[in-house]
């Protein structure tokens, strides 16, 4: 799922001191699940902000509810025209949310409440780690099922590099070494010679390199004739 | 003969091979970083040019490179893979090559949050063995890492790194493998402070013929205090120190000295090692003490080939 935190309440706040009709708008699907941007976090930052700008003498309301899903039209028309009573909506999903709220309503003035981090899962309660970048061209095959390419702090492609130590990553101590668990991985299932051979550079135009990408299904587009 | 530069001639020669490094300096002054070149031009075959060493901002290393070729010099120009994308490290080697370069290192690179720059976007377009494999290609194939043809023929002696310290360590020789494998005729590899374990993986490099495929030297650094040591040993990514070195640092009423004799045994000990065919002496901040390392490492004259 897409994993996001709250952005800091000065930042909110700085965001919204200019607008006196305001909605803190959750998202109930994926930030919601990673406790970030739900129904619960949103009455939640509804409400501090609502001290600080008391504490601040700001005038205005701040409302707050949530939708199921802001990255889908039909969501967003159920409350269109609440929407549109606001002059400002800090929406509190990730930053897929924010976008598809003011593509499909321009006149939507749209904020955003959280920093999207990543796609990942929960490892422990409160802790959730990534795991996939998107690359798009998967090479999980490749490495027992451990992405060198989100996990690898160099997306290495062909064994770890000389920082790899009892385990970890150079770059911090409470970053698995990705090539360490993947050298583990082949060892159990008695299949290090496939690291022997030398994996050519990757083609990274499937990825955000190649520019923001569109995946077009023919099949299962609506054919809406002429 | 490959690139015809004076590394790869001594290496030929069966000679024990040394060389030295000179790191960039945060400026574009360069004068000491050519004082030190003259001062240790007699005893060094060739010198490594870092790239950004530790992610720091730096003077280039081709452009120090250059600088070198101009004073009759030769070095050994090391290309990370963190600052630039391969459109950028290919258009650097021929430009490198332009100029004069004849050896190539290939390395990772420190990861950028240790540098100067920590919010910058690494680059890792490709690793460090696609950059040996696309070098080779370039120079053995004419071909672009893309496919292109080179409209005229470059060469340069390639090497890499290895690290014996780093972990897992049952993988550091398939590794070593693979980057000989990727077109690596010379290979350098992390400080060695660690005699045991290096003796274990060159055991490992033996048993699989690898020391006849390609070059490798042993790298060393002359410790100049206990803090330098402690600092290696907590701060340097890649870098592992014995508690006992340390306590012999600790013990010893010159520490200078000390760190110095504990070079030289080590210079000493890796040309006894069957298959270790030179060293690489990495004094940073020391510079100048490489004529005495050399010297009293029996090491000097240098071979003229």
């Amino acid at each position: 799922m897409i994993i996001a935190e709250r952005k800091p309440l000065e930042e909110i706040a700085a965001m919204a001191a200019p607008y006196k009709k305001i909605c803190v708008l959750g998202c109930n699907t994926c930030v919601g699940v990673c406790m970030a941007g739900g129904e619960k976090e949103a009455a939640e930052t509804a409400s501090l902000l609502r001290i600080h700008r008391n504490k601040e003498n700001q005038e205005g309301e701040v409302d707050v509810f949530s939708l199921e899903r802001q990255c889908e039209f039909e969501f967003i028309d159920e409350v269109l025209e609440r929407l549109k009573s606001y002059d400002l909506i800090i929406s509190l999903a990730c930053g897929v949310g924010v976008q598809t709220m003011v593509e499909h309503v321009p006149s939507l003035r749209v904020v955003p409440g959280l920093n999207t981090t990543s796609m990942g899962y929960p490892t422990e309660q409160g802790v959730w780690s990534e795991r996939c970048l998107g690359c798009g061209d998967c090479v999980l095959h490749l490495t027992m099922g451990v992405c060198p390419i989100t996990r690898c702090a160099k997306t290495l492609l062909n064994g770890p590099c000389g920082g790899s130590a009892e385990g970890l990553c150079e770059v911090g101590e409470d970053i698995p070494c990705a090539w360490q668990l993947i050298h583990d991985r082949l060892s159990s299932f008695s299949r290090l010679n496939d690291l022997d051979e030398i994996q050519p550079p990757k083609d990274w135009s499937t990825s955000h390199h190649g520019g923001p990408r569109t995946t077009v299904r023919e099949d299962v587009r609506i054919d809406r004739g002429e | 003969m490959i690139a015809g530069s004076n590394l790869e001639k001594i290496v030929n020669s069966g000679n024990f091979v040394v060389t030295g490094e000179l790191g960039p300096p945060k400026s574009s002054d360069i004068t000491q970083l050519k004082h030190h070149a003259e001062e240790m031009k007699d005893h060094v075959d060739a010198y490594n040019i870092t790239d950004n060493q530790t992610a720091i901002v730096r003077t280039s290393s081709i452009a120090c490179g250059s600088t070198l070729v101009q004073m009759g010099l030769e070095p050994i120009i090391q290309i990370t893979v963190r600052d630039r994308n391969r459109i950028c490290i290919q258009a650097d080697v021929l430009g490198a090559h332009a100029l004069g370069i004849k050896n190539i290192l290939c390395l990772s690179g420190d990861h950028q949050s240790f540098g100067n720059e920590p919010g910058s976007k690494g680059v890792y377009d490709i690793d460090s063995m696609q950059l040996l494999k696309g070098l080779q290609e370039m120079r053995d194939e004419n071909r672009f890492m893309g496919g292109d043809e080179v409209e005229a023929p470059i060469s340069y002696y390639l090497g890499a790194v290895s690290n014996p310290f780093a972990d897992p360590f049952e993988y550091r020789v398939d590794r070593l493998e693979k980057k000989i494998n990727a077109g690596a005729s010379f290979i350098q590899t992390q400080c060695i402070f660690d005699l045991d374990r290096f003796e274990k993986w060159m055991e490992l490099v033996r048993e699989r013929g690898l020391h006849k495929k390609a070059a490798i030297m042993g790298g060393v650094t002359p410790i100049k205090s206990l803090g330098a040591a402690r600092y290696m040993k907590n701060n340097v990514s890649g870098i592992t120190i014995p508690d006992a070195l340390i306590d012999r640092l600790k013990g010893a009423e010159k520490k200078k000295e000390e760190g110095l004799k504990i070079c030289i045994e080590t210079i000493k000990r890796l040309q006894e090692i069957e298959g270790v065919a030179g060293v690489h002496i990495m004094a940073i901040a020391w510079e100048e003490i490489v004529p005495e390392i050399v010297e009293r490492s029996g090491l000097y004259p240098r071979p003229q080939v």
